[in-house]
């Protein structure tokens, strides 16, 4: 039977090079002796650490705490012993350092008590959801969001459909679909977890066509539990087809609103690593610790000469796994997390893996040319994914005129650079909006505070405006009761 | 010099590209040209060019701006060469001389040079040339009266010639509109636009037709005739200086037919393109502004 799908506006046809990393099964990655685990691999404040300096952890102990409501745990990913709670460098755009554990490993691997759930029906979604923030999960897509919160529909939203997001689709990066053909049964494990948290009626795995290996894994593994009411299906390769609203829009026909949530027309999606962790979670009491990892590279010459995916413990570096690859890092080289449409250039590749790396991509640097002026040719408009028009919105915040990029819609943009790769004049036009968004993030922050204090300043003046109303008003009843004396001593004296 | 952020891919060609990719289009348009009417055209796209190339490195000089990536966009190119087409193939040197340079000059370098010119270059420089000399510019010559051409002959006795618009202008016309198709067809330039351009000037065409036969001219020779296909497809769809919004593009274009119909029929210069296309470059802004996409996850 052929679903029908719906399209997305825009988008690009690009090369794929999966094939590159996918023709080896995945491996576990080395044991590092160190390990570096930034407080923050998520989005929301960061853990607060529970061990100290020479304390002894075991593989899946609770090292770090959440905090606050959209935060969560931070796990030992191997035993060993926390030398260090210090700054080192994060995968970051900024390049900066951040607050992060460091563990020596001990080299056994020695895993704590853990407490699987085989009965997860029995439990209230609230209880799961309470499980799956303990086990520290979030989105493995790339964002980072903390998993819990998006399974909780609150108290009066039903949710209509589920939806694994397993389209993958930026180039090179195969750790999706690695991971659909080797564990779809925790895959689809996951996803009945996550129904019941939700109870969510209807569950769609959508993956691009040119994954037709995990899709078939994906489809074996739901007839194998007799899952007849989930269904997978193909959405045609086109970059970004694994965008959220993209890839519901391709699914369902439905558009994300504008400063909305999918949750919002009654939908959640998640990503399908991420229902394999939770399946880890529940079924085996395991925390996230580790995640497939894409090795590669792009371009000719040096980089990763046995491109593969491998299964790799946060906080191992970038580094010592571009090594086990027959990867060496020569000078004109550098090395992305993530993929090359919306990955950034790590500067240190000491930069240890966290939750959100999907990708470790070492690249030759760009030399591209310098960009020209625009010349409005609109092939960015009919690239963009969100109906934009990116030359307007280059146009003005180039001008810095803030308030009409927000006409034009600027925060409807999804970053995924599918404007600037088509770009004649080469402009770079995704760091223009994320600068405009940055500008305008910063001047709210700084009219929020001016508010408060132009509020406390005409407080203050109309308390001392009262403050001289009442005195006049006293001063004027003194006044006048002087004047009523005066008037009666001198009738006394006529 | 590394790209400082995501994306690290670029997919497109550069604007040298897309501004070649204009040229070779024009090319079997322009072979035909020489053949119907002798080398007088070639000479002048070849004099055109380098006067453009000669005013856009000074001006670049004098602005302080690098000279290599401008110089090499291929743009003043483009402009030369529809300039030189637009002008009647034996026009003296000093009209394409001063043609261009307006063009270059103070069409589009005073105004901050490539993608900065609110105005078609070209047409600027073609309109200039109109107003301060019309009796040379509208000498155009038939293809009988280029001496010692040999095709001259042929072609007034052949009867494939001569059907749809000027002598030899409907092979010209037929070329320049295949090279506009190859252009479509490689992304260069979108349908909307030649297609609104030719759809309004044959419909109005068409409409006039209908009223009275004998009065107005057929919808075939209005497309085929003049610079419609040429302005259609290589000057209408200048991208900096049109509308950038998909449907703003279809009002756009539907304007230039309408206005170069008008023109044509009722105004005093023969042909209506080129202050068309004027005439639309100065609505191509509101045109946008009116007519933006609706965003992704925005109601109507």
């Amino acid at each position: 039977m052929k679903q029908k799908l719906w399209r997305f506006p825009g988008g690009l046809h690009l090369a794929g090079h999966k094939s590159e990393s996918t023709s080896v099964p995945v491996t576990k990655a080395r044991l590092p002796n160190r390990l570096v685990l930034p407080l923050q691999q998520h989005i929301g404040e960061p853990a607060k650490p529970l061990v100290a300096p020479g304390d002894r952890v075991l593989k899946g102990q609770m090292i770090a705490a959440a905090s606050g409501y959209v935060s969560v745990p931070l796990h030992a990913p191997t035993s060993g012993t926390v030398i260090e709670i210090a700054e080192y460098p994060i995968p970051h755009p900024s390049g900066l350092s951040a607050p992060c554990i460091v563990i020596e490993s001990d080299g056994t691997d020695k895993w704590c008590e853990r407490r699987p759930l085989a009965h997860y029906q029995t439990l209230e979604p609230s209880a799961l959801r309470n499980v799956l923030r303990e086990a520290g999960i979030v989105g493995l897509g790339g964002a980072g969001f903390p998993t819990f919160i998006k399974l909780n529909p609150g108290p009066d939203r039903k949710v209509d459909t589920l939806i694994l997001n397993g389209a993958e689709c930026e180039p090179y990066i195969t750790c999706d679909d690695m991971l659909m053909r080797e564990r779809a049964d925790e895959i689809v494990a996951g996803l009945a977890i996550m129904r019941h948290a939700l109870q969510a009626a209807h569950c769609i795995i959508g993956i691009e066509d040119n994954k037709p290996d995990a899709c078939a894994a994906i489809a074996q593994a739901l007839r194998k539990v007799g899952m007849i009411d989930m269904r997978v299906m193909q959405v045609p390769t086109r970059y970004p087809a694994g965008g959220e609203k993209q890839l519901i829009q391709v699914l369902t026909g439905k558009e994300v609103p504008s400063n909305g949530l999918p949750i919002h027309i009654g939908i959640v999606c998640h990503n399908v690593a991420t229902a394999a962790a939770v399946y880890r979670a529940i079924m085996h009491g395991e925390p996230l610790i580790a995640r497939y990892v894409t090795i590669t590279s792009a371009g000719t010459g040096a980089g990763v000469h046995a491109p593969r995916n491998l299964e790799v413990l946060f906080g191992t570096p970038m580094r010592e796994l571009i090594e086990q690859c027959s990867g060496a890092l020569t000078p004109g080289f550098q090395t992305i997390m993530g993929g090359p449409m919306m990955g950034f250039a790590v500067h240190d590749t000491a930069a240890p893996v966290i939750k959100t790396t999907h990708c470790v991509l070492v690249t030759q640097q760009a030399t591209t040319a310098p960009a020209l002026p625009c010349i409005r040719c609109g092939a960015c408009v009919e690239a963009c994914p969100a109906s934009l028009l990116p030359q307007q919105l280059y146009w003005h915040a180039r001008a810095k005129e803030f308030d009409k990029t927000q006409d034009y819609n600027l925060f409807d943009c999804i970053e995924c650079g599918a404007c600037a790769a088509v770009c004649p004049s080469n402009i770079p036009l995704v760091q223009y909006y994320r600068y405009a968004k940055g500008e305008i993030w910063t001047r709210e922050r700084e009219k929020q505070k001016a508010d408060v204090a132009r509020q406390r300043h005409e407080f203050r003046l109309a308390r001392l405006a009262q403050e001289k109303a009442d005195r006049e008003a006293r001063h004027a009843e003194k006044k006048a009761a002087l004047a009523l004396k005066q008037a009666q001593q001198e009738e006394k004296i006529h | 010099m590394s790209t400082p952020s995501s994306p690290y891919v670029h997919t497109a060609g550069s604007v040298t590209t897309v501004m070649l990719r204009v040229i070779y289009a024009l090319l079997p348009g322009i072979a035909a040209y020489v053949w119907f009417f002798g080398w007088g055209v070639a000479v002048n796209i070849v004099f055109a060019v380098v006067v453009a190339l000669v005013c856009e490195a000074g001006m670049l000089a004098l602005r302080g701006r690098p000279l290599k990536p401008f110089l090499l966009d291929g743009s003043a190119a483009v402009t030369a060469v529809l300039l030189a087409l637009a002008l009647p193939s034996l026009a003296p040197w000093w009209m394409t001389l001063i043609g261009t340079a307006f063009a270059i000059i103070i069409a589009k370098q005073l105004y901050g040079g490539l993608g900065f010119n609110p105005f078609n270059p070209a047409m600027i420089g073609y309109v200039v040339l109109l107003i301060s000399f019309p009796r040379e510019m509208t000498l155009w010559l038939a293809p009988e009266m280029v001496s010692g051409h040999s095709m001259g002959e042929t072609m007034s006795t052949n009867p494939i010639f001569g059907h749809l618009g000027g002598k030899g202008w409907e092979w010209i016309n037929g070329l320049f509109l295949l090279g506009g198709l190859w252009l479509i067809y490689k992304k260069v330039i979108s349908w909307h636009i030649p297609v609104t351009v030719l759809g309004s000037l044959a419909l109005m065409a068409a409409v006039y037709f209908l009223i009275d036969r004998d009065l107005y001219a057929s919808p075939l020779f209005h497309l085929f005739s003049g610079a419609a296909i040429l302005g259609a497809f290589f000057i209408a769809t200048d991208p900096v200086t049109a509308s950038t919004t998909p449907r703003g593009r279809l009002y756009y274009g539907a304007g230039i037919g309408v206005f170069t119909y008008i023109i044509r029929t009722w105004g005093g210069y023969p042909d209506g393109i080129a202050f068309a296309v004027l005439l639309m470059n100065m609505a191509a802004p509101m045109i946008d502004y009116y007519t933006r996409p609706r965003v992704f996850g925005h109601k109507d």
